[in-house]
């Protein structure tokens, strides 16, 4: 019961989001998101037997535009190759995503009191912006960036123009003032590596195919057997989910 | 105005090995014992979900929340102290077993050298080797008589081991065999001895077999899982209070744990302790506990914090070198190791446990001859397999990008073909090395944080330069195709993880001159106050301090009970 009427719900919302938005009626042509959503009209057309939709693949933090240039840099960093998928394949950017919507991201488990004043590198980060508020500017900035260095948001160049960006980013080579360049790229290959390794409950990893890559055997309970062996033994992964449910 | 409860015998501040070892012997005593812990109730079922990499080793489940507190830093008296505001070089740990809950169970004794570090330095060096500025003085108490403490704690811990063959004399062998040998500890042992050094299995809390100890708990053996260090053990196989002294004292019927309970402070009038004031935090109530005798068992930073936030003792001035609650805090010098790849040798390092290891004490304190080295002590060394885990551990040789498609290649072929030895290096004591009261930044009760004045000095940067050097022969031998050595120690950085072996403090020894508390870790000025813990060190060792901290409680705690059934009084 209560599943219809929030569908319902979302369904005359729409409707009226559309309706006030002033679209249906004044026939206007506007571009990005809410362009799209009257192109996905017409009737729906005949799948093979469709794959359970991966409801997790959606966004808890990050703005559309945001999504593509994160997804972009986490594949510059962590790239599909010969040897298997790449960040955007194992979901590393909605990984990324998600922890910025909860503790991580405002800093809920970090002294945020101030006062604040800059400190030696050896004292640590001393800024008084949240996880949230530096990806905010940093992808902001790689935007800028690629925009005046090679006349496109970021994700729209080529990966060797990508590459360059990051570089100048992790080199200091681009001048922020609010945040500091390095210490954002950091922040974003750590994540990233995250994204790719962490169980796959946080919406990275996806399948355990990071695991696979590096072929971790994930969440066995016990290596009694192997601790020993003088072989590389190899096992197929286990995630917390298969030892909730098994 | 605060609730004043009903007088007990004993009061603990803190709920770790120091007081649960205190609670445990106590209580079988016959002594009503009340165990107040700032965290929450902890126990074996509550990590079934323990194996997540991401919670509990890089987002800190189980440490201390630092949005409510955290500690200062500066490098010297000449610039700002800030607080850590996010975790680096070391983990505090909070809730029931405190820390203990997280260790990874390397239990090593402290060489008979330690405790006598001042006399024996001088006796084979002069009184000129020690530098100007370094603060090490005798511990008033000798190995020998430490031994039947340190035996106690191993016992009841199941420690798996084999004899230091340079270690101090042993009144009885480990508990239990060592844990297994792996092949890259095989390869280890095999290099140490052909290069004459003297390897042996690393003492481990992590049960090489089921064990049951005199106080009748029964423990499952460590199934190599490998998610100890800052994860909970599913099994119990890791000793930690919660499965050991904890359960021993509940099950008296005279220990009272009250958790969500913050101590702020030490009540007192005069120069005697008569209980702590609290705060329950899921009520915000402040509430006065009397007691007869307050044990502090709150982990280095609280012990001191909350003598100097009480006004107890004499509080340590880096200018004149007087005054005792603050000084010789000292930390561990660990970065001096070295990286080894081998090019056609796997290894199955995602297997592992906290303490599975080989060590060797052929450079660790007075060992080895120091008259042509520029540095007092010295380092165990060791490789130990905890259990590689995959987002932390991206090994790559020197040179490799740390980004991209090469570096991506790099870290999955190298990921179970490098291997580690590392060095774990004394940190001796300086007078400008201290702690005391930020005068800015305060926790979430509006009371001042703790302040560390810290920095690394010449004798460790020697130190780290010359252990390096060994660990890298050491993995030469080995077979390794390629070696980084990581000589250089920098001055110290909060921000990448070292260690979580502070020490110093609230120090013992055998005159209230120079120590704040006596061997039984009673204060000096304050008789029915005993404070326990890694506080009471003078200098730090080259190894891990559980061993020799639960030493100590042991200690202390005969000695809280022979002045409980006393007439008072000082107990040496
Ligand atoms: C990741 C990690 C790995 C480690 N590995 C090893 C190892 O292999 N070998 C080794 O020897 N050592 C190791 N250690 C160190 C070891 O954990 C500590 O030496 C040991 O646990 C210290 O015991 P303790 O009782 O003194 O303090 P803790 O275990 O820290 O206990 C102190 C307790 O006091 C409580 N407390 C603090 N302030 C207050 C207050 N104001 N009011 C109420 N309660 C308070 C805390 O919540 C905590 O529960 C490791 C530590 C960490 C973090
Ligand atoms: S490695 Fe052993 S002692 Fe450590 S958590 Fe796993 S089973 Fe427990």
């Amino acid at each position: 019961m209560a599943q219809t009427d929030e569908r319902q719900e979302q369904a005359v919302s729409r409707r009226k989001f559309l309706k006030n938005s002033g679209l249906v009626l004044g026939g206007l042509v506007i571009g990005g998101v809410a362009g799209s959503l009257l192109k996905t009209q017409g009737p729906p057309v005949p799948q093979a037997a469709p794959a359970a939709p991966d409801f997790n693949q959606a966004l808890m933090y990050f703005t559309p535009e945001q999504f593509r240039v994160v997804d972009a840099a986490t594949e510059r960093i962590f790239p599909e190759d010969e040897n298997g998928p790449g960040a955007r394949a194992l979901g590393a950017a909605y990984f990324i995503d998600h922890q910025l919507s909860g503790d991580w991201g405002f800093n809920a488990r970090d002294y945020m009191q101030g006062p604040f004043f800059p400190g030696e590198a050896t004292q640590g980060y001393q800024g008084r912006l949240k996880r949230r508020e530096i990806f905010d500017i940093g992808i902001q900035e790689m935007n800028n960036y690629s925009t005046s260095k090679f006349g496109k948001r970021f994700y729209e160049l080529e990966a060797d123009q990508q590459d360059a960006v990051l570089k100048a980013f992790e080199t200091n080579e681009v001048k922020l003032t609010t945040i500091s360049a390095s210490g954002f790229f950091q922040m974003l290959r750590a994540s990233t590596l995250e994204g790719i390794y962490a169980d796959p409950l946080y919406g990275g990893n996806k399948n355990m195919d990071g695991w696979r890559l590096k072929r971790y055997p994930g969440n066995q309970m016990a290596y009694t057997q192997v601790i020993e062996q003088d072989q590389f033994v190899k096992m197929d992964p286990k995630s917390l989910r298969d030892h909730q449910h098994g | 105005m605060a609730r004043r409860l009903p007088k007990v015998d004993v009061v603990i501040v803190g709920v770790g090995w120091g007081g649960g070892i205190i609670a445990s012997e106590l209580t079988k005593q016959g002594l009503t014992v009340v165990g107040l812990e700032r965290g929450k109730e902890r126990k074996t079922e509550d990590y079934y979900m323990v194996h997540d990499e991401l919670r509990y080793a890089l987002r800190y489940e189980l440490m201390q929340d630092l949005s409510k507190e955290t500690i200062t830093f500066r490098s010297n008296t000449r610039i700002r102290a800030l607080p850590m505001r996010q975790y680096g070089s070391f983990l505090i740990g909070t809730g029931l077993g405190g820390a203990g809950v997280h260790w990874n169970g390397q239990t090593f004794r402290f060489l008979p050298y330690d405790f006598e570090i001042r006399s024996k330095t001088i006796e084979r060096y002069g009184e000129d080797k020690i530098p100007e500025g370094m603060t090490i003085q005798d511990w008033g108490i000798t190995y020998e008589e430490m031994e039947p403490y340190y035996d106690r704690f191993e016992k009841m811990a199941g420690i798996s081991g084999e004899e230091n063959p340079l270690g101090g004399k042993r009144s009885s062998p480990y508990p239990t065999p060592p844990m297994k040998q792996t092949p890259a500890i095989k390869l280890f042992a095999e290099a140490a001895k052909k290069l004459k050094l003297n390897p042996y299995m690393m003492p481990s809390a992590n049960l090489s077999q089921a064990y049951t100890n005199e106080d009748g708990v029964s423990r499952a053996a460590c199934q190599y899982c490998g998610y100890c260090e800052r994860f909970g053990c599913e099994y119990g196989a890791k000793a930690d209070p919660v499965v050991t002294v904890i359960p021993v004292a509940k099950k008296t019927g005279k220990f009272e744990i009250r958790t969500h309970s913050y101590v702020r402070r030490i009540l007192h009038t005069g120069n005697r302790a008569t209980g702590v004031l609290y705060t329950d935090t899921t009520t915000g109530e402040e509430i006065e506990q009397p007691a007869d005798i307050v044990v502090l068992t709150s982990y280095v930073f609280n012990n001191v914090r909350l003598l100097l936030l009480s006004n107890l003792g004499r509080p340590y001035d880096p200018a004149t070198g007087k005054g005792v609650i603050g000084k010789n805090y000292a930390y561990q010098v660990i970065r001096g190791g070295a990286t080894g790849f081998f090019e056609d040798r796997e290894f199955n390092l995602y297997a592992g446990a906290g303490a599975l290891g080989i060590t060797l004490d052929d450079y660790n304190g007075d060992n080895f001859d120091h008259s042509d080295l520029k540095f007092l002590h010295g380092a165990s060394i060791s490789l130990s397999q905890t259990g590689l885990r995959p987002i932390a551990n991206n090994p790559v040789p020197s040179g490799t990008p740390n980004w991209g498609k090469e570096f991506k290649a790099a870290s999955l072929k190298y990921f179970y073909r490098t291997l580690g030895v590392g060095a774990q290096g004394a940190s001796m004591p300086f007078r400008h090395h201290f702690l005391d009261l930020d005068p800015t930044y305060r926790d979430v009760f509006g009371d001042p944080l703790i302040r560390i004045t810290f920095d690394f000095e010449e004798q460790d940067r020697q130190l780290a330069a010359f252990t390096a050097d060994k660990c890298g022969q050491i993995l030469k031998e080995m077979g390794a195709t390629h070696v980084d050595v990581r000589r250089e120690l920098g001055p110290y950085d909060i921000t990448p993880y070292q260690s979580t072996h502070n020490t110093g403090g609230v120090i013992m020894g055998a005159s209230p001159d120079t120590s704040a508390v006596n061997n039984y870790l009673q204060m000096w000025d304050v008789e029915n106050l005993f404070v326990v813990g890694a506080t009471a060190f003078p200098h730090n060792s080259g190894y891990n301090p559980t061993d020799t901290v639960g030493a100590l409680a042991y200690r202390a705690a005969e000695g809280i009970a022979k002045y409980a059934k006393g007439n008072g009084g000082l107990l040496v």
